[in-house]
């Protein structure tokens, strides 16, 4: 076995195991955790750093020891020596390719700290995962090749774990023992780094030289670097400075997760307090409502407790009846969050596919589920000149500022004041995947207060002075399926009926409105939108809105129905195969498709999403037009 | 009221515990049909302990899934239905009908053993009762596939992880949408180390299986491993006589397949205490673990192992 790994580790297992159990199991209960990162460019030495960390705080087995030991044979990259990085490269892939591909948690713990760590990637390929790793982290190790220097990905890491709040940096120059542990090269280095840092405004950071393959300055101080004076990185990770209860001294803010209600006579709000203090007797009010109560108890299956705490998982009872459900947040009665719709954020996008602007995505933020659509990014940054550059989307790894509206007035505190209640995820409505991390700047207006206009005309006025509901009937299915036909029947027998409608169909719009749109997804949800926001204008007007639009995307058919008064929208599904439709075709348009000379025609090249629960089903192949909108007015008028 | 509040440090324990409560009452709030998979051994113990502190004071809003492979110890079955009593919660015993049908054990059958009563059982008792949720125990300490796995971990139709897509995972936000089909299992203690679980079994007094304990047992050797005789299923080589020794488990699972260290660790910190001196790993003593070579956890789980 080589020299470096034989080496004894400096961290001797505490003599108070051996001697006095007790003692030691109560120290070890009151140590301090720190959360920690290794990030930096591909092949840095990253999980070979942590590697060594564990090994020299002895939390390697023999076992693992010996199977790290033959793995390093197989697939290691040094020769016959320990390659400490299969320590941590978990997975078959990564082995196989001697990479990291996501990231491993790992445990260990010094006579002073217990410590969790992530090894996140270095491939830009993989950078959600270095995201993931970072959003828990108090400190982040960005390392650095002593002979590459400041890197693409060192920056593009240091730019995301700033973004995400982490204060404590270490900068790491490894690989120092391939440079002969040169001071002039470490000192450029650092230099560059600094320059670079401060542009982004990293305030400070400690540098260090070290080798995680030979263990130089890791648990000790090295000999080889004479000239360096910091501490090793282990001294620097087990004295660097928490404040753990920063999140005590700030105002009170507990997310809804769950109503408890395990009979009727008890009706808990259970949650973890995300920031600040509770006592029973606090007066508290619930946002969104605004509505104002007091706390009773504070109840736990350990017994009540006199207060509860940021960092604890409690449930909190009233003295009133009042409206509370997961989503909404209790605050002290006169220390409130704002409520807001329109928000400026950072976004980091995570998916392969772009994101179409526009689109309605789900946002989780808290314990809050929201439909949210993201305007075109204001900007991206590009991470080697910090340039803002103007973009019309973000993709994969792309890191921008642009905003956000929610469906609804939610709950809210910008990042930088409060994670729990400023960072959120978005997830695509149609995959599932979570695509993309943001952090709330500001909102752009405070709906807190200001509500809309308040007419003294009102929309129910308006339609009751016509003898009506106003609604939207919407119309989709394949283009040739019959929407028009039978919408402006529809129409009709609604118009001899004395009712009031207007009917929006491709062509009036996308002669006016819409010309300046074309057929690509991006075109199309815009043309969805703006017709969206044109039917509920009209449906404020007390009118009955017909429309007929393929409107082939599920996503986009919901966010008009979210934009509209709830129940207005009625989804009729105008259902013709395409094997019929095509053999229609009344425009001739499918045989242009097939001969490719029409781009993006649904249900040839562009997918058509059928409706899963319209409100009216019509199967074109048993009912004639007439049929059908005798139909549809049966069921709108009873 | 004092208007001053004393800054209260929570410790690493009581952080971990607010973190596990946090995640199961979001997979409440998320999910349609969540169960909790419960093995009897130490960590299932901790996280049934989590659950009824998560949502008291009612009784945790799913029932307990027992995936069962009749070779377990007589002790696990005892505290299994003891403890299933004493929290109020529904007690689901899954057999595979095949693997018991076939007569499949661990003496005859090897890793086939494990495969249809754990990985299909497991996956036929998901399927037959539609659980679209399951948390299991399982901790990133345990071992390096696991190391790299999300709290939140999904599941195909067919029951598949796959390591390399795994959803980011942001703060303590969880993603728990999915599609008809898929499901997710959920690993509530993800962030807890062996000695967070001792620890915290001695401090909350849980009740564990008496087999964590040391006492002395009869005993056969079966390669390299010592394994205790439970009962008269054991097949012996012509003459052989099980010996007693003082011994006690790490992990608990099929008694056949479940290696014993000699021990006099009669209490918990006893038990710590030796956890902490020894040097080799908790996993060491599973037999399963062994047969498929390196990344043979991960390659389980890619099949639908727990
Ligand atoms: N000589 C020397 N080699 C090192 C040192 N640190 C890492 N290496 C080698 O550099 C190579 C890459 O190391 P890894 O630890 O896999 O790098 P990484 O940063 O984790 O890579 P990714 O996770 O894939 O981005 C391996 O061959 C290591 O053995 C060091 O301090 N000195
Ligand atoms: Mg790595």
């Amino acid at each position: 076995m080589s020299e470096t790994t034989t080496k004894e580790s400096s961290y001797v297992t505490d003599e108070l195991i051996a001697s006095d159990i007790d003692a030691y199991l109560i120290k070890h209960q009151h140590k301090s955790l720190l959360r920690f990162i290794t990030c930096g460019s591909v092949d840095d030495g990253k999980s070979t750093l942590i590697g060594r960390l564990l090994y020299d705080s002895k939390m390697i087995f023999e076992d693992q020891l010996a199977a790290v030991e033959a793995d390093s044979k197989k697939f290691g990259t040094q020769g016959q020596n320990i390659d400490f990085a299969l320590l941590v490269d978990g997975l078959a892939a990564e082995r196989e390719q001697g990479i990291t591909i996501d990231v491993a948690y790992r445990f260990f713990a010094t006579e002073k700290r217990k410590f969790i760590v992530a090894d996140t990637p270095g491939h830009e390929q993989y950078t959600r995962n270095m995201v993931t790793g970072a959003s828990t982290a108090d400190l982040a190790v960005i390392l650095i090749d002593a002979r590459k220097g400041v890197l693409t990905q060192t920056r593009r890491h240091s730019y995301l774990a700033h973004l995400i709040g982490i204060r404590n940096l270490v900068v790491a120059v490894n690989k120092m023992d391939l440079i002969g542990y040169d001071h002039d090269r470490y000192d450029a280095i650092v230099a560059e780094y600094r320059q670079f840092a401060t542009s982004i405004g990293i305030k400070n950071f400690t540098p260090m030289p070290i080798s995680g393959f030979k263990g130089d300055n890791i648990t000790s101080k090295s000999e080889n670097t004479p000239w360096y004076t910091g501490p090793s990185l282990m001294q620097h990770l087990e004295s660097v400075e928490l404040d753990v209860t920063a999140d005590q001294a700030k105002k009170f803010r507990l997310p809804v997760q769950w109503v408890n209600r395990p009979n009727l006579d008890f009706r808990g709000f259970s949650g973890l307090v995300s920031s600040g203090v509770v006592k029973p007797g606090d007066a508290v009010r619930v946002l969104p409502s605004g509505k104002t109560s007091t706390v009773t108890r504070i109840v736990t299956y350990d017994g009540d407790l006199p207060q509860a705490v940021a960092g604890q998982s409690v449930t909190l009872t009233f003295a009133d009846e009042v409206d509370c459900s997961r989503g909404d947040v209790i605050t002290l009665a006169d220390e409130p969050v704002q409520v807001a719709d329109q928000f400026e954020v950072n976004l980091v996008w995570m998916s392969d596919e772009a994101l179409i602007p526009g689109r309605s995505y789900w946002i989780k933020i808290g314990t809050q589920l929201v439909s949210a659509s993201i305007h075109a990014p204001k900007y991206t940054v590009n991470v080697n000149t910090l340039e803002h550059v103007a973009a019309k989307t973000l993709e994969l790894n792309a890191i921008g500022v642009t905003n956000i509206v929610t469906d609804k007035p939610i709950p809210f505190e910008a990042y930088a004041d409060n994670r729990a209640l400023g960072g959120f995820i978005v997830i695509d409505k149609m995959t599932n995947a979570t695509v993309g991390a943001g952090m709330i700047n500001f909102s752009l207006r405070r709906s807190q207060n200001v509500h809309w206009q308040a007419l003294d005309v009102s929309r129910e006025s308006r339609a009751k002075l016509k003898n009506q509901q106003a609604g939207v009937l919407w119309f989709t299915g394949l283009s040739g399926a019959g929407k028009s036909t039978i919408a402006n029947l529809v129409e009709k027998k609604l118009l001899r009926m004395n009712r009031h409608t207007f009917l929006l169909d491709g062509d009036n719009v996308r002669h006016g409105l819409n010309k300046d749109l074309g057929f690509t997804d991006a075109d199309r949800i815009e043309n969805i939108r703006r017709v969206g926001e044109v039917a509920k204008l009209m449906t404020d007007a007390g009118l009955i809105v017909v429309t007929a639009f393929i409107s082939p995307f599920r996503s986009e058919r919901e966010l008009v129905r979210s934009m509209v008064a709830p129940g207005e929208f009625i989804e009729i599904f105008i259902d013709t195969s395409l094997e019929d439709a095509e053999k229609r075709d009344v425009k001739g348009l499918y045989k242009k498709a097939r001969a490719g000379e029409l781009k993006n025609f649904t249900g040839i090249d562009s997918p058509y999403e059928a409706p899963q629960q319209p409100e009216i089903h019509i199967d074109t192949s048993k009912l004639t037009a007439e049929e059908a909108a005798d139909l549809i007015i049966a069921k709108l008028i009873p | 009221m004092d208007a001053v509040t004393d800054t209260v440090t929570l410790t690493h324990l009581q952080r971990l515990e607010a973190e596990s409560i946090h995640i199961m009452r979001e997979v409440v709030a998320e999910t349609e049909k969540p169960v909790m998979l419960y093995s009897v051994g130490k960590d299932s113990a901790v996280m049934l302990h989590l659950a009824r502190k998560a949502f008291y004071p009612s009784p945790p809003p799913f029932p307990l899934l027992h995936v069962d492979t009749t070779w377990k110890f007589k002790a696990m079955y005892e505290l299994r239905d003891k403890m299933a009593q004493e929290s109020g919660m529904e007690l689901l015993v899954y057999q595979n009908p095949e693997a018991k049908a076939k007569g499949i054990n661990p003496f005859d059958h090897g890793p086939l053993h494990t495969d249809m009563w754990k990985t299909e059982g497991l996956k036929q008792a998901l399927d037959k009762y539609g659980f679209d949720a399951a948390f299991g125990g399982a901790r990133r300490d345990e071992e390096k596939s696991r190391a790299k796995e999300r709290i939140f971990s999904f599941r195909s139709t067919n029951h598949r992880w796959d390591p390399k897509s795994q959803r980011p995972e942001l703060w303590n936000i969880y993603n728990a949408r999915k599609a008809k089909g898929e499901s997710i299992r959920v690993f509530p203690i993800s962030n807890w180390t062996e000695l967070d679980i001792w620890q915290y079994i001695h401090l909350e007094n849980i009740p564990i299986v008496p087999l964590y304990f040391a006492a002395k047992r009869p005993t056969v050797q079966r390669d390299g491993l010592t394994i205790m005789v439970d009962d008269d299923r054991f097949p012996f080589a012509p003459g052989e006589v099980p010996e007693m020794k003082s011994i006690r488990f790490r992990t608990l699972g099929c008694y056949p397949l479940s290696g014993a260290v000699e021990s006099e660790a009669k209490t918990l910190p006893e038990v710590i205490q030796e956890m902490l001196l020894t040097t080799t790993s908790e996993r060491q003593g599973r037999v399963i673990d062994k047969d498929a070579g390196g990344a043979s956890m991960e390659k389980k789980k890619q099949e639908g192992y727990f």
